[in-house]
Protein backbone atom coordinates (compact mmCIF):
# COMPACT_ATOMS: atom_id res chain seq x y z
CA UNK A 1 0.00 0.00 0.00
CA UNK A 2 1.06 3.87 -1.18
CA UNK A 3 -1.13 5.23 1.38
CA UNK A 4 -3.63 5.07 4.04
CA UNK A 5 -6.93 6.17 3.67
CA UNK A 6 -5.65 8.56 7.45
CA UNK A 7 -2.79 9.61 5.66
CA UNK A 8 -4.69 11.05 2.87
CA UNK A 9 -6.57 12.56 5.61
CA UNK A 10 -4.02 14.60 7.63
CA UNK A 11 -2.67 15.21 4.02
CA UNK A 12 -6.26 17.25 3.29
CA UNK A 13 -5.98 18.70 6.95
CA UNK A 14 -2.25 20.03 6.77
CA UNK A 15 -3.37 21.51 2.84
CA UNK A 16 -0.84 19.16 1.30
CA UNK A 17 -2.93 16.59 -0.72
CA UNK A 18 -2.33 16.39 -4.19
CA UNK A 19 -5.22 15.62 -6.78
CA UNK A 20 -5.84 15.16 -9.99
CA UNK A 21 -9.28 14.39 -11.75
CA UNK A 22 -9.28 11.24 -13.55
CA UNK A 23 -8.95 13.21 -17.04
CA UNK A 24 -5.53 14.93 -16.37
CA UNK A 25 -4.13 11.46 -14.67
CA UNK A 26 -4.83 9.38 -18.41
CA UNK A 27 -2.12 12.29 -19.80
CA UNK A 28 0.02 11.83 -16.49
CA UNK A 29 0.38 8.47 -16.72
CA UNK A 30 0.96 8.66 -20.54
CA UNK A 31 3.80 11.24 -19.54
CA UNK A 32 5.34 10.00 -16.52
CA UNK A 33 4.22 5.96 -15.94
CA UNK A 34 1.59 4.76 -13.28
CA UNK A 35 4.80 4.04 -10.84
CA UNK A 36 5.77 8.01 -11.06
CA UNK A 37 2.33 9.15 -11.16
CA UNK A 38 0.69 6.46 -8.66
CA UNK A 39 3.20 8.47 -6.04
CA UNK A 40 2.72 11.75 -6.67
CA UNK A 41 -0.87 11.62 -6.40
CA UNK A 42 -3.42 11.06 -3.54
CA UNK A 43 -7.08 11.25 -5.25
CA UNK A 44 -8.24 11.05 -8.41
CA UNK A 45 -11.58 12.87 -8.59
CA UNK A 46 -14.53 11.93 -10.62
CA UNK A 47 -17.76 13.30 -12.02
CA UNK A 48 -20.98 12.03 -13.57
CA UNK A 49 -23.97 13.64 -14.86
CA UNK A 50 -27.10 12.31 -16.13
CA UNK A 51 -30.86 11.04 -15.81
CA UNK A 52 -30.93 9.01 -13.43
CA UNK A 53 -34.77 7.26 -12.71
CA UNK A 54 -33.82 5.75 -9.59
CA UNK A 55 -34.36 9.00 -8.05
CA UNK A 56 -36.58 10.14 -5.08
CA UNK A 57 -36.74 12.82 -2.32
CA UNK A 58 -37.90 11.70 1.06
CA UNK A 59 -39.17 14.53 4.05
CA UNK A 60 -40.55 15.13 6.97
CA UNK A 61 -42.68 18.09 7.33
CA UNK A 62 -43.62 19.93 10.37
CA UNK A 63 -46.36 19.53 12.24
CA UNK A 64 -49.43 22.62 12.55
CA UNK A 65 -52.00 22.51 14.72
CA UNK A 66 -53.97 20.01 14.61
CA UNK A 67 -51.88 17.67 13.58
CA UNK A 68 -51.99 15.23 10.85
CA UNK A 69 -51.51 11.46 10.37
CA UNK A 70 -50.15 11.56 6.38
CA UNK A 71 -49.22 7.48 6.64
CA UNK A 72 -52.13 5.85 4.93
CA UNK A 73 -53.60 9.13 3.75
CA UNK A 74 -53.38 10.65 0.57
CA UNK A 75 -50.82 13.79 -0.57
CA UNK A 76 -49.79 15.58 -3.63
CA UNK A 77 -46.93 18.04 -3.83
CA UNK A 78 -47.84 20.70 -6.68
CA UNK A 79 -50.58 18.10 -8.41
CA UNK A 80 -47.77 15.10 -8.12
CA UNK A 81 -48.76 12.28 -5.68
CA UNK A 82 -46.41 11.50 -2.94
CA UNK A 83 -45.98 8.93 -1.33
CA UNK A 84 -47.32 8.36 1.98
CA UNK A 85 -47.17 5.28 3.27
CA UNK A 86 -44.87 5.56 6.13
CA UNK A 87 -45.40 7.52 9.58
CA UNK A 88 -47.30 10.15 10.61
CA UNK A 89 -45.02 13.42 8.86
CA UNK A 90 -42.73 11.52 6.31
CA UNK A 91 -43.85 11.40 2.08
CA UNK A 92 -41.77 10.38 -0.49
CA UNK A 93 -41.96 11.75 -4.38
CA UNK A 94 -40.26 9.57 -6.76
CA UNK A 95 -38.76 11.54 -9.92
CA UNK A 96 -41.05 9.56 -12.27
CA UNK A 97 -44.17 9.98 -10.55
CA UNK A 98 -46.66 12.01 -12.51
CA UNK A 99 -49.99 14.29 -11.99
CA UNK A 100 -52.98 11.97 -12.09
CA UNK A 101 -54.21 14.37 -14.85
CA UNK A 102 -51.06 14.42 -17.04
CA UNK A 103 -51.51 12.83 -20.54
CA UNK A 104 -48.84 10.67 -20.21
CA UNK A 105 -48.35 9.18 -23.85
CA UNK A 106 -51.82 9.16 -24.74
CA UNK A 107 -51.07 12.24 -26.99
CA UNK A 108 -47.80 10.13 -28.52
CA UNK A 109 -45.11 10.84 -27.83
CA UNK A 110 -46.04 12.40 -24.74
CA UNK A 111 -44.47 15.15 -23.14
CA UNK A 112 -43.59 14.20 -19.64
CA UNK A 113 -43.39 18.29 -18.77
CA UNK A 114 -44.16 18.35 -15.11
CA UNK A 115 -43.29 15.14 -12.52
CA UNK A 116 -41.46 14.24 -9.48
CA UNK A 117 -37.96 15.46 -10.60
CA UNK A 118 -39.48 19.00 -11.10
CA UNK A 119 -41.27 19.45 -7.82
CA UNK A 120 -37.36 18.80 -6.36
CA UNK A 121 -35.89 20.86 -8.74
CA UNK A 122 -38.80 23.84 -8.12
CA UNK A 123 -37.77 23.00 -4.18
CA UNK A 124 -33.78 23.42 -4.91
CA UNK A 125 -34.32 26.26 -6.83
CA UNK A 126 -35.90 27.70 -3.64
CA UNK A 127 -39.95 27.97 -4.95
CA UNK A 128 -42.83 27.04 -2.72
CA UNK A 129 -44.66 23.96 -4.08
CA UNK A 130 -48.30 23.02 -2.74
CA UNK A 131 -48.54 20.36 -0.31
CA UNK A 132 -52.01 18.55 -0.24
CA UNK A 133 -53.13 16.08 2.16
CA UNK A 134 -55.90 14.11 2.84
CA UNK A 135 -56.08 11.58 5.84
CA UNK A 136 -58.33 9.36 7.51
CA UNK A 137 -57.59 11.45 11.50
CA UNK A 138 -56.72 9.63 14.75
CA UNK A 139 -57.44 10.47 18.20
CA UNK A 140 -53.91 11.97 18.32
CA UNK A 141 -53.89 12.98 15.01
CA UNK A 142 -57.33 14.80 14.36
CA UNK A 143 -56.50 16.51 10.94
CA UNK A 144 -58.19 14.73 7.86
CA UNK A 145 -57.31 17.58 5.66
CA UNK A 146 -54.45 19.85 5.06
CA UNK A 147 -53.15 22.33 2.46
CA UNK A 148 -50.19 24.42 2.60
CA UNK A 149 -47.94 26.63 0.16
CA UNK A 150 -43.95 25.22 1.39
CA UNK A 151 -40.38 25.37 0.77
CA UNK A 152 -37.49 23.52 1.11
CA UNK A 153 -36.76 25.07 4.37
CA UNK A 154 -39.87 24.35 5.76
CA UNK A 155 -39.12 20.58 6.29
CA UNK A 156 -37.47 19.25 9.25
CA UNK A 157 -35.67 16.88 6.58
CA UNK A 158 -35.30 16.82 3.01
CA UNK A 159 -33.45 13.93 2.05
CA UNK A 160 -32.10 12.60 -1.93
CA UNK A 161 -32.29 8.99 -2.49
CA UNK A 162 -31.22 7.40 -5.34
CA UNK A 163 -31.86 3.34 -5.20
CA UNK A 164 -29.75 2.97 -8.04
CA UNK A 165 -27.54 5.03 -9.62
CA UNK A 166 -23.86 5.32 -11.14
CA UNK A 167 -24.21 2.49 -13.47
CA UNK A 168 -21.18 1.48 -14.50
CA UNK A 169 -20.85 1.09 -17.67
CA UNK A 170 -23.96 1.25 -20.38
CA UNK A 171 -25.12 0.09 -23.35
CA UNK A 172 -25.13 2.09 -26.55
CA UNK A 173 -28.68 2.28 -28.51
CA UNK A 174 -29.78 2.37 -31.87
CA UNK A 175 -32.92 1.41 -33.75
CA UNK A 176 -32.75 -0.82 -36.52
CA UNK A 177 -36.31 -0.48 -37.00
CA UNK A 178 -38.81 1.92 -39.69
CA UNK A 179 -39.66 3.87 -37.28
CA UNK A 180 -38.51 6.54 -34.65
CA UNK A 181 -38.57 5.32 -31.19
CA UNK A 182 -38.77 7.16 -28.01
CA UNK A 183 -36.65 5.51 -24.98
CA UNK A 184 -35.10 6.06 -22.18
CA UNK A 185 -32.53 6.34 -24.41
CA UNK A 186 -33.12 9.80 -26.10
CA UNK A 187 -35.06 9.89 -29.34
CA UNK A 188 -33.59 7.45 -31.79
CA UNK A 189 -34.07 7.46 -35.38
CA UNK A 190 -34.94 4.47 -37.48
CA UNK A 191 -32.51 2.99 -39.75
CA UNK A 192 -29.43 3.65 -36.93
CA UNK A 193 -30.24 7.42 -37.73
CA UNK A 194 -28.18 7.25 -34.64
CA UNK A 195 -26.52 5.84 -31.74
CA UNK A 196 -27.04 7.22 -28.38
CA UNK A 197 -24.76 6.72 -25.00
CA UNK A 198 -25.10 7.77 -21.38
CA UNK A 199 -22.05 8.05 -19.72
CA UNK A 200 -18.91 10.49 -18.68
CA UNK A 201 -15.93 8.11 -20.26
CA UNK A 202 -12.88 8.15 -18.80
CA UNK A 203 -14.27 10.59 -15.70
CA UNK A 204 -17.28 8.12 -14.91
CA UNK A 205 -16.95 7.24 -11.37
CA UNK A 206 -17.30 3.21 -11.86
CA UNK A 207 -15.08 2.99 -14.29
CA UNK A 208 -12.15 4.25 -12.74
CA UNK A 209 -12.57 1.96 -9.85
CA UNK A 210 -13.56 -1.02 -12.08
CA UNK A 211 -13.30 -3.92 -9.15
CA UNK A 212 -14.75 -1.51 -6.68
CA UNK A 213 -10.98 -1.77 -4.72
CA UNK A 214 -11.94 1.87 -2.94
CA UNK A 215 -15.61 2.70 -3.08
CA UNK A 216 -17.77 1.18 -0.99
CA UNK A 217 -20.57 1.25 1.39
CA UNK A 218 -20.22 4.41 3.25
CA UNK A 219 -18.07 6.26 1.30
CA UNK A 220 -18.37 9.51 0.96
CA UNK A 221 -19.42 11.12 -2.20
CA UNK A 222 -20.14 14.92 -3.88
CA UNK A 223 -23.53 14.76 -4.77
CA UNK A 224 -25.56 17.04 -6.32
CA UNK A 225 -23.49 19.56 -4.96
CA UNK A 226 -23.23 18.74 -1.32
CA UNK A 227 -22.04 15.75 0.51
CA UNK A 228 -23.82 12.12 0.26
CA UNK A 229 -23.15 8.68 1.32
CA UNK A 230 -23.15 5.16 -0.89
CA UNK A 231 -26.21 3.25 1.64
CA UNK A 232 -25.42 0.31 -0.34
CA UNK A 233 -24.91 -1.48 -3.51
CA UNK A 234 -27.63 -0.25 -6.10
CA UNK A 235 -30.39 -2.50 -7.33
CA UNK A 236 -29.77 -4.43 -10.31
CA UNK A 237 -25.60 -4.48 -9.02
CA UNK A 238 -24.03 -7.03 -10.85
CA UNK A 239 -21.40 -8.55 -8.66
CA UNK A 240 -19.43 -10.96 -10.97
CA UNK A 241 -19.50 -9.43 -14.49
CA UNK A 242 -17.13 -10.75 -17.41
CA UNK A 243 -14.84 -8.43 -17.48
CA UNK A 244 -11.58 -7.00 -19.92
CA UNK A 245 -7.80 -7.45 -18.86
CA UNK A 246 -8.23 -3.99 -17.69
CA UNK A 247 -10.82 -5.30 -15.34
CA UNK A 248 -13.67 -3.37 -17.60
CA UNK A 249 -16.89 -5.13 -17.08
CA UNK A 250 -18.06 -6.16 -20.34
CA UNK A 251 -21.69 -5.16 -19.82
CA UNK A 252 -23.81 -2.97 -17.48
CA UNK A 253 -23.03 -4.50 -14.29
CA UNK A 254 -22.16 -2.28 -10.83
CA UNK A 255 -25.00 0.18 -9.21
CA UNK A 256 -24.42 2.17 -6.19
CA UNK A 257 -27.30 3.50 -3.48
CA UNK A 258 -26.87 7.02 -2.58
CA UNK A 259 -28.35 9.24 -0.26
CA UNK A 260 -27.68 12.33 1.11
CA UNK A 261 -28.80 15.96 2.41
CA UNK A 262 -30.94 17.45 -0.11
CA UNK A 263 -30.82 21.14 1.72
CA UNK A 264 -26.97 21.14 0.70
CA UNK A 265 -27.63 20.13 -2.78
CA UNK A 266 -27.66 22.73 -5.70
CA UNK A 267 -29.85 23.21 -9.18
CA UNK A 268 -26.66 23.30 -10.81
CA UNK A 269 -26.15 19.57 -10.21
CA UNK A 270 -29.90 18.72 -10.09
CA UNK A 271 -31.97 19.71 -12.90
CA UNK A 272 -35.17 18.10 -13.93
CA UNK A 273 -35.57 16.24 -17.35
CA UNK A 274 -38.52 15.58 -19.15
CA UNK A 275 -37.42 12.63 -21.66
CA UNK A 276 -39.64 12.75 -24.56
CA UNK A 277 -41.77 9.69 -25.06
CA UNK A 278 -40.23 8.34 -21.69
CA UNK A 279 -41.07 9.88 -18.40
CA UNK A 280 -40.41 13.11 -16.18
CA UNK A 281 -36.43 12.31 -14.38
CA UNK A 282 -34.02 13.49 -12.22
CA UNK A 283 -30.41 14.22 -13.42
CA UNK A 284 -28.25 13.93 -11.24
CA UNK A 285 -24.05 15.40 -10.45
CA UNK A 286 -21.88 12.74 -8.85
CA UNK A 287 -18.49 12.38 -8.28
CA UNK A 288 -16.66 10.52 -6.10
CA UNK A 289 -12.68 10.31 -4.73
CA UNK A 290 -10.82 7.55 -5.37
CA UNK A 291 -7.69 7.17 -3.14
CA UNK A 292 -4.59 6.14 -4.88
CA UNK A 293 -3.56 3.19 -2.16
CA UNK A 294 -1.39 1.24 -4.58
CA UNK A 295 -0.26 1.69 -8.34
CA UNK A 296 -3.34 -0.38 -9.54
CA UNK A 297 -5.44 1.62 -8.42
CA UNK A 298 -4.02 4.50 -10.49
CA UNK A 299 -3.47 2.10 -13.29
CA UNK A 300 -7.22 1.82 -13.57
CA UNK A 301 -7.89 5.44 -12.59
CA UNK A 302 -5.78 6.25 -15.66
CA UNK A 303 -7.78 3.99 -17.92
CA UNK A 304 -8.44 6.39 -21.07
CA UNK A 305 -11.33 6.89 -23.12
CA UNK A 306 -9.75 4.42 -25.76
CA UNK A 307 -9.35 1.63 -23.33
CA UNK A 308 -13.51 1.85 -22.43
CA UNK A 309 -15.79 0.34 -24.57
CA UNK A 310 -19.21 0.07 -24.57
CA UNK A 311 -22.04 -2.89 -25.88
CA UNK A 312 -23.87 -1.64 -28.46
CA UNK A 313 -27.66 -2.63 -28.00
CA UNK A 314 -30.44 -2.58 -30.66
CA UNK A 315 -33.79 -0.99 -29.14
CA UNK A 316 -36.90 -1.02 -31.22
CA UNK A 317 -36.76 -5.31 -30.60
CA UNK A 318 -33.85 -6.47 -29.31
CA UNK A 319 -33.92 -4.29 -25.90
CA UNK A 320 -37.86 -4.64 -25.38
CA UNK A 321 -37.82 -8.36 -25.83
CA UNK A 322 -34.91 -8.94 -23.63
CA UNK A 323 -33.08 -10.78 -26.61
CA UNK A 324 -29.48 -11.25 -25.98
CA UNK A 325 -26.80 -9.99 -28.73
CA UNK A 326 -25.46 -6.93 -29.65
CA UNK A 327 -23.74 -5.13 -32.32
CA UNK A 328 -20.30 -4.60 -31.34
CA UNK A 329 -18.36 -2.27 -28.75
CA UNK A 330 -17.37 0.75 -29.44
CA UNK A 331 -14.73 2.87 -27.59
CA UNK A 332 -15.70 5.74 -25.88
CA UNK A 333 -13.26 8.01 -27.81
CA UNK A 334 -15.25 6.51 -31.03
CA UNK A 335 -18.70 8.16 -29.38
CA UNK A 336 -16.68 11.43 -28.87
CA UNK A 337 -15.78 11.99 -32.43
CA UNK A 338 -19.06 12.09 -33.25
CA UNK A 339 -19.45 9.16 -35.30
CA UNK A 340 -19.85 5.14 -34.97
CA UNK A 341 -19.64 2.47 -37.23
CA UNK A 342 -22.37 -0.23 -36.97
CA UNK A 343 -23.08 -2.58 -39.72
CA UNK A 344 -20.58 -0.57 -42.04
CA UNK A 345 -22.56 2.32 -41.92
CA UNK A 346 -21.49 5.70 -40.42
CA UNK A 347 -23.81 6.59 -37.26
CA UNK A 348 -24.08 10.04 -35.57
CA UNK A 349 -23.65 9.84 -31.96
CA UNK A 350 -25.21 11.44 -29.32
CA UNK A 351 -25.22 11.56 -25.57
CA UNK A 352 -27.58 11.49 -22.18
CA UNK A 353 -24.89 12.07 -20.11
CA UNK A 354 -22.56 15.45 -20.02
CA UNK A 355 -19.02 15.26 -20.10
CA UNK A 356 -18.97 18.73 -19.73
CA UNK A 357 -21.01 18.55 -16.34
CA UNK A 358 -18.70 15.32 -15.20
CA UNK A 359 -15.29 17.53 -16.01
CA UNK A 360 -17.14 20.64 -13.66
CA UNK A 361 -17.90 18.50 -11.02
CA UNK A 362 -14.36 16.48 -11.02
CA UNK A 363 -12.75 19.46 -10.88
CA UNK A 364 -15.13 21.25 -7.84
CA UNK A 365 -14.50 17.61 -6.09
CA UNK A 366 -11.03 18.59 -6.82
CA UNK A 367 -10.87 21.97 -5.45
CA UNK A 368 -13.12 20.74 -1.97
CA UNK A 369 -10.63 18.26 -1.23
CA UNK A 370 -7.40 20.85 -1.86
CA UNK A 371 -9.39 23.34 0.12
CA UNK A 372 -9.93 20.80 3.29
CA UNK A 373 -13.58 20.76 2.75
CA UNK A 374 -14.24 17.19 1.24
CA UNK A 375 -12.68 14.75 3.53
CA UNK A 376 -12.65 11.11 2.43
CA UNK A 377 -13.99 8.14 4.64
CA UNK A 378 -12.68 4.39 4.20
CA UNK A 379 -15.59 2.18 3.17
CA UNK A 380 -16.82 0.11 6.06
CA UNK A 381 -17.47 -2.95 3.78
CA UNK A 382 -17.19 -4.23 0.27
CA UNK A 383 -19.94 -3.39 -2.38
CA UNK A 384 -21.23 -7.14 -3.56
CA UNK A 385 -18.60 -9.24 -5.58
CA UNK A 386 -15.85 -6.87 -4.63
CA UNK A 387 -12.69 -6.61 -1.89
CA UNK A 388 -11.55 -3.23 -0.60
CA UNK A 389 -7.99 -3.19 -0.90
CA UNK A 390 -6.69 -2.78 2.40
CA UNK A 391 -8.58 -6.44 2.89
CA UNK A 392 -7.28 -7.97 0.34
CA UNK B 1 -22.58 34.33 -56.22
CA UNK B 2 -23.74 35.74 -53.18
CA UNK B 3 -26.72 33.57 -50.68
CA UNK B 4 -28.48 34.10 -48.36
CA UNK B 5 -30.80 32.41 -45.68
CA UNK B 6 -34.27 33.89 -44.55
CA UNK B 7 -38.05 33.49 -43.45
CA UNK B 8 -40.67 35.61 -45.54
CA UNK B 9 -43.28 36.13 -43.55
CA UNK B 10 -46.68 37.31 -45.63
CA UNK B 11 -50.26 38.14 -44.89
CA UNK B 12 -53.47 36.06 -45.25
CA UNK B 13 -54.21 38.38 -48.56
CA UNK B 14 -51.18 37.45 -50.31
CA UNK B 15 -50.60 33.80 -49.33
CA UNK B 16 -52.33 33.13 -53.48
CA UNK B 17 -49.14 35.29 -54.62
CA UNK B 18 -46.55 33.33 -56.20
CA UNK B 19 -43.98 34.54 -54.76
CA UNK B 20 -41.11 31.90 -55.53
CA UNK B 21 -42.35 31.72 -59.48
CA UNK B 22 -41.28 35.78 -59.48
CA UNK B 23 -37.86 35.33 -57.34
CA UNK B 24 -37.13 32.74 -60.19
CA UNK B 25 -38.15 33.95 -63.11
CA UNK B 26 -37.98 37.79 -62.87
CA UNK B 27 -34.86 37.67 -60.40
CA UNK B 28 -32.81 34.93 -61.10
CA UNK B 29 -32.31 33.24 -57.97
CA UNK B 30 -32.63 30.04 -56.58
CA UNK B 31 -34.64 29.32 -54.22
CA UNK B 32 -34.64 26.27 -51.69
CA UNK B 33 -37.49 26.07 -49.37
CA UNK B 34 -36.42 24.34 -46.38
CA UNK B 35 -39.59 24.93 -44.47
CA UNK B 36 -43.04 27.07 -45.21
CA UNK B 37 -46.54 26.73 -43.30
CA UNK B 38 -49.52 28.34 -44.50
CA UNK B 39 -52.53 28.12 -42.71
CA UNK B 40 -55.85 29.69 -44.20
CA UNK B 41 -56.74 33.12 -43.29
CA UNK B 42 -53.87 33.27 -41.20
CA UNK B 43 -50.14 34.55 -42.36
CA UNK B 44 -47.45 32.17 -44.19
CA UNK B 45 -44.01 31.84 -43.51
CA UNK B 46 -41.27 30.16 -45.42
CA UNK B 47 -37.46 29.68 -44.49
CA UNK B 48 -36.32 30.24 -47.33
CA UNK B 49 -32.46 30.15 -49.05
CA UNK B 50 -31.96 32.43 -51.69
CA UNK B 51 -28.75 32.20 -54.36
CA UNK B 52 -27.88 34.75 -56.74
CA UNK B 53 -25.97 37.99 -58.54
CA UNK B 54 -26.21 40.32 -55.42
CA UNK B 55 -27.75 42.76 -57.43
CA UNK B 56 -30.61 40.69 -58.21
CA UNK B 57 -30.98 39.65 -54.76
CA UNK B 58 -31.07 43.02 -53.25
CA UNK B 59 -33.79 43.58 -56.18
CA UNK B 60 -35.46 40.55 -54.97
CA UNK B 61 -35.86 42.51 -51.19
CA UNK B 62 -37.38 45.14 -52.99
CA UNK B 63 -40.00 43.81 -54.41
CA UNK B 64 -40.78 41.78 -51.52
CA UNK B 65 -40.98 44.48 -49.39
CA UNK B 66 -43.17 46.23 -52.00
CA UNK B 67 -45.33 43.27 -52.03
CA UNK B 68 -46.12 43.30 -48.11
CA UNK B 69 -43.59 40.50 -47.66
CA UNK B 70 -41.87 40.73 -44.13
CA UNK B 71 -38.44 39.76 -44.46
CA UNK B 72 -35.98 38.20 -41.03
CA UNK B 73 -32.95 36.91 -40.78
CA UNK B 74 -32.91 33.25 -38.78
CA UNK B 75 -31.64 34.59 -35.60
CA UNK B 76 -34.46 35.09 -33.69
CA UNK B 77 -36.68 31.96 -34.86
CA UNK B 78 -34.53 29.03 -32.84
CA UNK B 79 -33.56 29.74 -29.40
CA UNK B 80 -31.04 27.86 -27.46
CA UNK B 81 -31.24 28.34 -24.04
CA UNK B 82 -27.58 28.26 -22.58
CA UNK B 83 -28.71 28.33 -18.89
CA UNK B 84 -31.20 25.28 -19.63
CA UNK B 85 -28.27 23.46 -21.02
CA UNK B 86 -26.59 20.40 -19.61
CA UNK B 87 -24.68 19.57 -22.86
CA UNK B 88 -25.52 16.54 -22.75
CA UNK B 89 -25.51 16.52 -26.98
CA UNK B 90 -28.08 14.50 -27.00
CA UNK B 91 -29.29 17.47 -29.49
CA UNK B 92 -26.51 17.08 -31.90
CA UNK B 93 -27.58 13.91 -34.17
CA UNK B 94 -30.83 14.89 -34.54
CA UNK B 95 -29.64 18.09 -36.12
CA UNK B 96 -29.16 17.35 -39.91
CA UNK B 97 -27.40 20.90 -40.71
CA UNK B 98 -24.95 20.65 -38.49
CA UNK B 99 -26.08 23.69 -36.81
CA UNK B 100 -25.84 22.06 -33.03
CA UNK B 101 -22.74 20.46 -32.50
CA UNK B 102 -19.88 19.79 -29.72
CA UNK B 103 -17.00 21.75 -29.09
CA UNK B 104 -14.37 19.38 -29.10
CA UNK B 105 -11.69 20.51 -25.99
CA UNK B 106 -14.93 21.88 -23.74
CA UNK B 107 -17.25 19.48 -24.27
CA UNK B 108 -19.88 22.06 -24.76
CA UNK B 109 -23.02 22.52 -26.63
CA UNK B 110 -22.36 24.98 -29.34
CA UNK B 111 -25.22 26.27 -31.87
CA UNK B 112 -24.81 27.95 -34.75
CA UNK B 113 -27.83 29.61 -35.99
CA UNK B 114 -26.76 30.68 -39.14
CA UNK B 115 -26.68 26.93 -39.97
CA UNK B 116 -30.02 26.24 -38.74
CA UNK B 117 -33.34 25.75 -40.80
CA UNK B 118 -35.52 25.58 -38.30
CA UNK B 119 -36.58 22.09 -39.02
CA UNK B 120 -37.41 21.54 -34.95
CA UNK B 121 -36.08 17.61 -34.62
CA UNK B 122 -33.72 18.47 -32.32
CA UNK B 123 -37.07 19.62 -29.74
CA UNK B 124 -38.31 16.27 -28.59
CA UNK B 125 -34.69 15.20 -27.80
CA UNK B 126 -34.02 17.93 -25.46
CA UNK B 127 -34.81 16.93 -21.69
CA UNK B 128 -33.94 20.39 -20.41
CA UNK B 129 -36.32 23.11 -22.29
CA UNK B 130 -33.17 24.43 -23.64
CA UNK B 131 -34.30 24.32 -27.47
CA UNK B 132 -37.36 26.54 -28.23
CA UNK B 133 -38.44 27.52 -31.49
CA UNK B 134 -40.48 30.61 -32.22
CA UNK B 135 -41.50 29.80 -36.10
Amino acid sequence: MLRTIEQINAKIKAGKVVVATAEEVVSLVKEKGVKKAAREVDVVTTGTFGPMCSSGAYFNIKQSTPKIKLGGGRVTLNNVPAYAGWAAADILIGANALPDDDPRNAVYPGLFKYGGAHVIEDLLAGKKVRLEAKAYGTDCYPRKEYTAEIGLEDFNNAVLFNPRNCYQLYNVAVNLSERTIYTYMGVLKSRLGNANYSTTGALSPLLKDPELRTIGIGTRVFMGGGQGYVALSGTQHVAQPERDPNGLPMAPSATLALIGDLKAMNTKYVRAASVTGYTSTLSLGVGIPIPIVDEKAMQQAALSDEDITYPIVEYSESYPLGRSGNLGRVSMAQLMSGRIEVDGKKVPTGCMASRAKGRALALELKQLIAEAQFFLTQATAALPGATLAWEE
Amino acid sequence: MAKKKVIFSFPPALVEEPITYVLIKEYDLQVNILRATVRPRDRGRMVVELKGKKENLDKAFEYLEDAGIQVDTLVQEMRHIPEQCVSCTACVPMCPTKALSVDKTSRELVFDHTKCIICEACIPSCSYGALESQF
